[in-house]
């Protein structure tokens, strides 16, 4: 291990000290569901006892942590559990040391500004044929994000919230093939460089347009944005955020009727990173002929769907089962015909959880907006 | 006036102050100081032997100014004023010049070191010079007290204080005494009956002479001083009047109203006519005017024509306001227990088997809506998990303190399980077990003698799987999640401030700790006193403790309270502030600041024309300054700190920059 490596190994120790080893992390962490041998009370009672010199050791298991920050919300000491794995990642990007799949994700980033190693001329082919106008004649920036705008499933829900902004009469625009990846992430898989440097990037980019308000289709997005952007200086809204005002305001009406049993999933970077939990409810709730049912477990008890901390491009190591495929089988449990969700991670890892589990005749995984989209003609 | 005289008093304080300080440099330099008759220096200044070398030096040399350098004046400034006045000269001719904690422990290099205390000593020499003798005035102690909540540690400072011969005024929100104490089934260690060993109390504050209980009410306003405080207090109306009402309890059949039990925490329900539960004292009944339908809506009315006879059903009965007034008051407002719902993972509010420590205390008690079979959904649980630290030693709630009785109130509670369900299966998760008390850890041995599961981890969450309650954590010494499937959670909440203390606070102005418990004076020296003259406090309202603890400061706070009644005079401080009141403009400025209510603007005649001038009782002043600083016209001076005494001091100071 470099030197750097090593320095920069030794100075996480610091915020861990008061961890008195209750448990509650591990206890609360999906992944330590799925994969036994992660056990991040552990991880840090190892970390607290050694010089910072066996971290790279610990590599294999480090790629797990979907950065759902469960554990740092109840930890009663007020450690952070998933700062220092993305600060022990970033050990291990700094000294080479990441899986094939991670390197070829940063790569992608450095060379085309988005993770999916797509050329960003596709970035805009979702919005072919919608009219959709340049963020230069607009107000208000509909930020898509790399895996809305490049994934054939998930580009319906680009469409589906075009066209239900479009409806409530907002001005709003995109910035085309020029948008860049937010990087949120980027700083989870550790590579704090290239996300400084796609954060200076945006908030050039954005300072050139008169932008009011920045909307969102992921949750991920909107967090990096809203708590990581410091400097940025903007309104960062999830739609969730702003279709229930719609409705209010008579802006949006529901002509439609959608006859299912629906329950809905809370993604972790808009429940429990950011306290979201009523408005996505908000909308179901008023949708017309929609019967809507919870889990046992939602708001901040809702179990992650393992999609975020660059999970989305690595398995976890050694894992037994998906705590998507849990999820799903809660969901049936409550006797939902839909699961939704306002994520686009959290919708492919539900969705595969159904694939896998051949369960495409009793339930369909659909984003909110997707929903809204089917209801409003 | 005679000629000024100082003495400076040099002290090693063994090493603290000389290995930094180059004390004999120090006297040498003293003594040149203007106005000094006499420097020396000493090991232990305020040992018997010192405190004498001070006083021989002030006969001898006829000193009239003494300064000791020392330690804070927080420390021995009392030590020392005492000594000067055995000495025959004015205590306040005293300057204490700080050369320990703002010097000596703070600095290493030694030349640097004695440099600032030479500075420090000249600026202090200079003050001093100048100070005028003060004298403390005496006012006379009404010879009352206060108790502010009858739960068990109002109980007994009430008690005490009675039988010591005084008056007091219990003072209780409740309809009855009692408290938390009484809603709690066995106490741990002893399994003592918590009812039985309260009750023969709670009759003794009924009856006792001296005791005037004051139930169902508050306190609105408090003024005045140590000695001379005066208290309204609001009785709420209770509909029922408490002297006519024998407790009979013929009337409860013809009231039709439900209402949850607040005594049993809304586990069961009770009529809106109650009384709170059979040895309630006093043993009267009361009307919840929330719930009533005469009280809401004017309707219904069919209790009154039952108690005809003694007439004791009194539905327009008013709040009533008295006043009374009393030397000293025992703050003993008692806690809260912690809310759960804020802490969402572990399902209360949410699943019906997960219940408090106290809730449980109701399910276990004979008294309580089961008659003490633990029951849920009218089943008994054979799978019982106990959670440790729930709102305790938890900052995500806030709440960083240990609550000090939920280790051992859950062992007693898994006992009581054990003792009624022998085949219930009982786990408690646990953090840490503090078992530090009397008796505390030969009782965790027997819980577990018993059978009782201890495991290691702080639980994540509790979840449903079919009927059954699934609580997950990581067993920490196992270092692997584990599951319990369980019928029943009991969570150990811990102990809160109450809600409604900040009503209190303000109207007593106490101040807080950082845990938002009341603060006392000295963490170690003066644990029952607070910042405010004959305000003591006891209880929980101080900080989680258990009974044995609470009865203990108790009767501390009682016979603290008890010192100025007794002493019949208190003396009020002498470094007040004064008024110049052909300066003063009337702005009312000080009035604003002033955080005793101490100033008050006094039509003045100044050169024949009436004004408003700021007025200082000398009796509430607490000498804190605010006002000498708020004061734009210079108009005000507080004694032993005059602007005169003050610029002294800098003058010296940057005299010795030069």
């Amino acid at each position: 291990m470099s030197e750097e490596a090593e320095r920069l190994a030794y100075i996480l120790r610091d915020p861990l000290f008061p961890c008195i080893q209750c448990g509650k992390c591990t206890g609360s962490c999906p992944i330590s569901v799925i994969s036994p041998h992660f056990n991040i009370r552990k991880l840090l009672y190892e970390i607290l006892n050694s010089e910072g010199e066996d971290i790279a050791q610990k590599k294999e298991m480090l790629w797990d942590c979907s950065t759902c920050t469960t554990c740092v919300v109840r930890c009663p000491k007020e450690v952070d559990p998933a700062d220092l794995i993305i600060s022990m990642r970033s050990v291990l990007v700094e000294d080479g040391q990441v899986p094939p799949k991670i390197r070829d994700v940063l790569k992608s980033i450095s060379i085309r500004g988005n993770p999916w190693n797509i050329g960003q001329e596709k970035r805009s082919e979702w919005a072919e044929g919608l009219e959709i106008k340049s963020i230069a004649d607009a107000e208000i920036l509909y930020y898509v994000g790399c895996t809305v705008a490049f994934d054939p499933r998930l580009q319906k829900i680009a469409k589906a919230l075009a066209k239900t902004l479009a409806k409530a009469g907002i001005n709003f625009g995109t910035l085309g093939n020029d948008e860049v990846c937010c990087g949120n992430e980027i700083r989870r898989m550790g590579d704090i460089w290239s996300f400084d440097a796609l954060k200076e990037m945006n908030i050039e980019m954005f300072k050139q347009f008169p932008i009011k308000q920045i909307i969102t289709s992921s949750p991920h997005c909107y967090n990096t944005f809203k708590n990581e952007y410091t400097e940025l200086g903007i309104e960062v809204k999830h739609y969730t955020q702003i279709i229930p005002d719609l409705i209010k305001k008579k802006k949006l009406s529901f002509s439609k009727k959608f006859e299912k049993t629906v329950t809905y999933h809370d993604p972790c970077f808009l429940g429990r990173q950011n306290q979201i939990f009523d408005e996505p409810r908000d909308i179901l709730k008023s949708i017309p002929s929609l019967n809507f049912v919870e889990m046992d477990r939602t708001r901040e008890r809702a179990l992650c769907c393992e999609g975020g901390g660059g999970r989305m491009w690595i398995e976890a190591y050694e894992t037994m089962e998906r705590t998507a495929t849990i999820r799903v089988k809660e969901a049936l449990d409550c006797g939902a015909e839909i699961l939704a969700t306002a994520c686009p991670f959290c919708l492919l890892t539900l969705e595969d959880a159904v694939k896998s589990g051949e369960l495409e005749d009793k339930i369909q995984i659909l984003d909110i907006v997707e929903i809204v989209s089917q209801v409003i003609d | 006036m005679s000629k000024t005289r100082v003495g400076v008093y040099i002290c090693h304080c063994g090493v603290n102050i000389k290995s930094t300080v180059d004390v004999t440099k120090l006297t040498e330099f003293a003594s040149k100081l203007p106005h000094v008759s006499v420097a020396k220096d000493y090991i232990y200044l305020c040992s018997d032997p010192g405190q004498e070398l001070i006083k021989n030096d002030i006969n001898e040399f006829n000193l009239n100014r003494i300064v000791v350098a020392a330690c804070s004046p927080r420390m021995h400034e009392p030590t020392f004023r005492k000594a000067l006045r055995s000495a025959g000269i004015n205590p306040y001719c005293l300057e204490i010049a700080n050369i320990r904690e703002h010097c000596s422990w703070v600095h290493e290099d030694i030349e640097k070191a004695t440099k600032k205390a030479e500075s420090i000593l000249a600026a202090t020499v200079a003050k001093a010079s100048l100070l005028e003798p003060l004298e403390e005035k005496e006012v006379d102690v009404i010879p009352t007290a206060l108790v502010l909540g009858g739960g068990i540690a109002g109980i007994q400072a009430a008690l005490d204080i009675a039988d010591t011969g005084f008056k007091v005024y219990l003072v209780e929100k409740d309809p009855s005494i009692g408290g938390h104490m009484m809603q709690l089934d066995k106490t741990f260690p002893t399994l003592d009956c918590s009812a039985c060993i309260l009750t023969p109390k709670m009759s003794d504050v009924g009856n006792h002479p001296n005791i005037e209980l004051l139930t169902y009410s508050e306190i609105t306003n408090v003024g005045g001083y140590v000695g001379n405080f005066k208290v309204t207090i609001k009785k709420k109306p209770r509909y029922i009047i408490e002297d006519k009402c024998n407790g009979c309890g013929n009337c409860i059949s013809y009231c039709p109203i439900e209402m949850p039990d607040p005594f049993n925490l809304n586990l069961s329900k009770t009529k809106c006519l109650y009384i709170p539960f059979p040895q309630a004292v006093p043993a009267c009944f009361v009307i919840d005017p929330d719930y009533c339908r005469y009280t809401l809506n004017r309707e219904c009315k069919q209790c009154e024509p039952v108690c005809k006879e003694l007439g004791a059903i009194d539905l327009k009965q008013k709040e009533q306001f008295i006043e009374v007034d009393v030397g000293t008051i025992i703050v003993a407002t008692g806690f809260d227990t912690f809310d759960p719902t804020l802490k969402p993972e572990l399902g209360y509010g949410l699943y019906p088997n997960v219940i408090t420590g106290l809730e449980f205390e109701r399910l276990s008690s004979a008294s309580g809506p089961t008659t003490g079979d633990v029951m849920i959904n009218g089943k008994k649980p054979k799978n019982v998990v106990f959670i440790h630290c729930v709102g305790s030693r938890d900052k995500t709630v806030g709440n960083e303190y240990c609550s000090r009785v939920c280790c051992m109130y859950t062992a007693k509670q898994a006992h009581l399980i054990k003792d009624k369900i022998p085949d219930a299966k009982v786990t408690v998760f646990y953090i840490d077990v503090r078992a530090f008390g009397k008796g505390f850890e030969e009782f965790y041995d027997r819980v577990k003698q018993e059978g009782i599961i201890y495991r290691r981890g702080n639980v994540a969450e509790v979840y449903k799987r079919g009927e059954k309650l699934v609580v997950k954590a990581e067993d920490t010494l196992l270092g692997q999640l584990v599951e319990v499937e369980t019928d029943l959670v009991v969570l150990a909440v811990g102990m809160v401030p109450r809600a409604d203390s900040n009503t209190v606070n303000n109207l007593l102005k106490l101040s807080q700790s950082s845990d938002k418990f009341l603060l006392e004076a000295h963490p170690k020296l003066r644990p029952v006193d607070t910042a405010s003259d004959g305000i003591f406090l006891a209880g929980c309202c101080q900080g989680p403790k258990d009974i044995p603890d609470t009865v203990a400061q108790a009767s501390a706070a009682a016979s603290k309270a008890c010192i100025p009644l007794s002493q019949g005079k208190v003396r009020t401080e002498a470094q007040v502030a004064q008024v110049n009141d052909l300066l003063c403009r009337g702005c009312g400025f000080c009035v604003e600041v002033c955080p005793y209510d101490a100033i008050e603007l006094k039509p003045t005649v100044i050169a024949g024309e009436t004004v408003d001038v700021a007025s200082v009782n000398e009796v509430l002043c607490k000498g804190c300054g605010a006002c000498v600083a708020a004061c734009l016209s210079g108009a005000i001076q507080q004694k032993s700190f005059t602007d005169e005494q003050l610029l002294s001091m800098i003058a010296s100071l940057g005299e010795s920059y030069e």
